[in-house]
């Protein structure tokens, strides 16, 4: 470990003397995936607003969800003599040799939204990513608190089958939940993350759970279930966010809009600001040559109807989600 | 003599019955009834519901089928006509709303009809340029985010109720009993199982083929536009990704499940229908019953396979020797 931090820090001294960046003449160049979701562009949004508060020349590149053109990105990136480069990684391998070219160019990589295999390895400088299983955790605990020892029968939107946040977030809640014997999960199916099958999902819920009366909390792994699931409830004459509680993770703009009408309770943030604190971490390194640690979690941040859920609406409203 | 069932459809309502009364099986309040703000509301009803979109896309698909063609875009074109509705929901009256997203699924139609019945380019390559195609068309509109509205107007198709039954379930009802009375009511029908059956025969005989297919695959769009409109109606918003995602293969199973052949050359509208139900029934049942959800496509797949199989003559020729209700008379 020690060694290691040695190589480091004589690769520090390196850059800093080949290059001697400051943060208002830095040029850094981003991989972005592409625009699969809502939340990658909200990101790509918070990311050039994070580099213009900081005078940073920020160069983005699309990828269009293809690995070979993340490979290119890079590879021109490194050309171009860039003073760090984000990759949010399509895939998690497959990064090994360009990562090589770049670390030879002395310019420092770091992760944004998802790690790389093998994690860990000296191949970045850092990653910032979110930890799922803590998302879910949060938002167990959350409700573990808010029905405050009465018995709760939760209801679980998954997420899609096989897709590893779908799974760290169910791990997490039942982690977070794990002390409180009266919050039960009675009833967990999927809803492939979206609107119309978490309302098709929860309608087949309320039925099985004798018209709802005996729901008195639904979890859902994404707000997008949780919209379809609130629209569910109303239709069948339930008042979701004050009869039935509701938790889910992500904090996209619509789940705040259902905050303030009080038909939704809680969401746990998925920050689509992970460039803000890599900004930061290379900013340091480069200036005071501090090595940031391999892994920089964002903060799962929990919003409910006392956070003012309409001017956080209208914050997020124009990101892009 | 006394109770003499239909010669062909009975495997069909069998199947249907024998998946209700597993649901009942499984959830003991399947065919628990009541009204909710004027509406019906219970679990058969959501069968019927949710079972609208892929009913609404088999009745296109099933008039494809039997012109021995395929349509692999209507999941696409629920997408981009969805997208379109709820884009203008806003903004515009209901009948312009309308007009709008489904003149854009005629529209993908007669692109699809022109590509297979004018270039002569295979069904299954023709259809899948637009299914690929369509769904990036659709997040062009609604730029890659999910496109919400308020309009009550375009809601109630979705949400709303018509005597009690939600409206998807009489648009499909509606749609349904259209097409019955163009191609029955009309020798339209005849031509297009001819056309399947044989083309050339069919275009010497003075059918004009090439018209009724480009007709056909502009119905099938229809459909898809108006599964699409029901779709973005029912969750107030329109997500381009995920909207009709996969349900053209669901649009296809139903129409085979219907006893339509691949091969084209005869075809029952109601019995497609019949096999939506049949699907969706199944889907509910297995949201019902609290399996984990990493059973549901093997459940489904098996359920399937043993319609499919009650249907094969063979098959349904050895129960028959068995005195089991599949029996059917032979010719």
């Amino acid at each position: 470990m020690n060694f290691r931090a040695l190589l480091l820090a004589s690769a520090v001294s390196g850059t800093l003397f080949s290059v001697g960046a400051h943060a208002a003449d830095m040029t850094i160049g981003f991989s972005q995936i592409g625009s699969e979701s809502g939340w990658r562009a909200a990101e790509t949004t918070v990311s050039k607003a994070e580099a213009k508060k900081r005078d940073i020349t920020f160069k983005i590149a699309d990828a269009q969800q293809k690995q070979e053109n993340q490979i290119k990105a890079i590879r021109s990136f490194v050309a171009q003599g860039v003073d760090a480069i984000f990759l949010a990684p399509v895939v998690a391998t497959g990064w090994d040799s360009v990562l090589k070219e770049a670390k030879e160019a002395k310019i420092p990589v770091v992760l944004l939204d998802r790690d790389i295999d093998p994690a860990g390895k000296d191949l970045y400088l850092t990653a910032v990513t979110s930890d799922s299983v803590h998302e879910g955790k949060v938002a167990g605990e959350w409700l573990v608190k808010t029905v405050a020892g009465k018995p709760c029968n939760v209801v679980e939107l998954q997420g899609t089958v096989g897709a590893s946040v779908a799974t760290n977030r169910k791990k997490g809640f039942e982690d977070g939940i794990a002390g409180a014997s009266n919050v039960k999960i009675v009833r967990s199916q999927t809803g492939d993350f979206t609107r119309a099958k978490g309302k098709e999902v929860m309608e087949s819920f309320i039925k099985a759970e004798g018209g709802g009366k005996d729901i008195c909390a639904v979890y859902a792994h994404n707000d997008d279930m949780m919209v379809g699931a609130i629209q569910a409830m109303k239709e069948a004459g339930l008042k979701p966010g004050t009869e039935v509680l509701t938790v889910s993770i992500d904090a996209v703009p619509d789940i705040f809009k259902a905050m303030a009408a009080g038909e939704a309770n809680a969401t746990v943030e998925l920050t689509p600001n992970m460039a803000g604190p890599a900004f930061d971490a290379v900013i340091a390194f480069k200036e005071k040559g501090t090595v940031p640690p391999k892994w920089i979690q964002t903060e799962s941040k929990l919003y409910t109807q006392a956070d003012n859920p309409m001017s956080v609406y209208e914050a997020k409203k124009d990101l892009g989600y | 003599m006394a109770l003499r069932l239909p010669r062909i459809g009975t495997s069909q309502i069998v199947a249907l019955a024998v998946i209700l009364l597993a649901n009942w099986v499984v959830s003991p309040q399947f065919f628990d009834i009541r009204l909710q703000d004027g509406r019906l509301f219970g679990s058969l009803i959501d069968v019927l519901n949710r079972g609208a979109p892929v009913a609404l896309l088999s009745i296109g698909m099933v008039l494809v089928i039997a012109m021995r063609g395929i349509d692999l875009s209507v999941g696409a074109v629920m997408a981009i006509c969805g997208a379109i509705a709820a884009s203008l929901a806003d903004s515009h009256a209901l009948p312009v709303v309308l007009a709008a997203a489904l003149g854009a699924g005629l529209a993908c139609g007669l692109w699809n009809g022109l590509l297979v019945a004018v270039l002569g380019i295979q069904p299954i390559v023709a259809t899948l340029i637009l299914m690929v195609a369509g769904r990036g068309i659709a997040q062009l509109i609604t730029e890659g985010r999910i496109v919400t509205f308020t309009s009550p107007d375009l809601a109630f198709l979705g949400g709303g109720s018509v005597l009690g039954l939600p409206t998807p379930v009489v648009l499909t009802l509606g749609m349904m009993a259209l097409t019955l009375a163009i191609v029955r009511g009309s020798a339209l029908g005849l031509m297009i199982e001819a056309t399947g059956g044989n083309p050339r025969a069919s275009a010497l005989a003075g059918i004009g083929t090439r018209l009724i297919t480009v007709a056909v695959y502009m119905w099938s769009g229809l459909c898809a536009a108006l599964a699409g409109i029901v779709a973005s109606a029912d969750i107030l918003g329109a997500d381009a990704n995920n909207a009709g995602l996969w349900l053209e293969l669901d649009a296809i199973l139903a129409v085979v499940i219907g006893g339509t052949s691949l091969f084209g050359g005869r075809f029952s509208i109601i019995l497609a229908v019949v096999g939506a139900l049949i699907i969706q029934a199944m889907n509910t049942g297995i949201l019902l019953s609290g399996l984990p959800p990493e059973t549901n496509l093997v459940v489904k797949a098996v359920v399937v396979l043993a319609v499919l199989l009650a249907q094969s003559p063979r098959i349904g020729g050895h129960l028959a020797g068995l005195g089991v209700l599949f029996s059917r008379k032979k010719p």
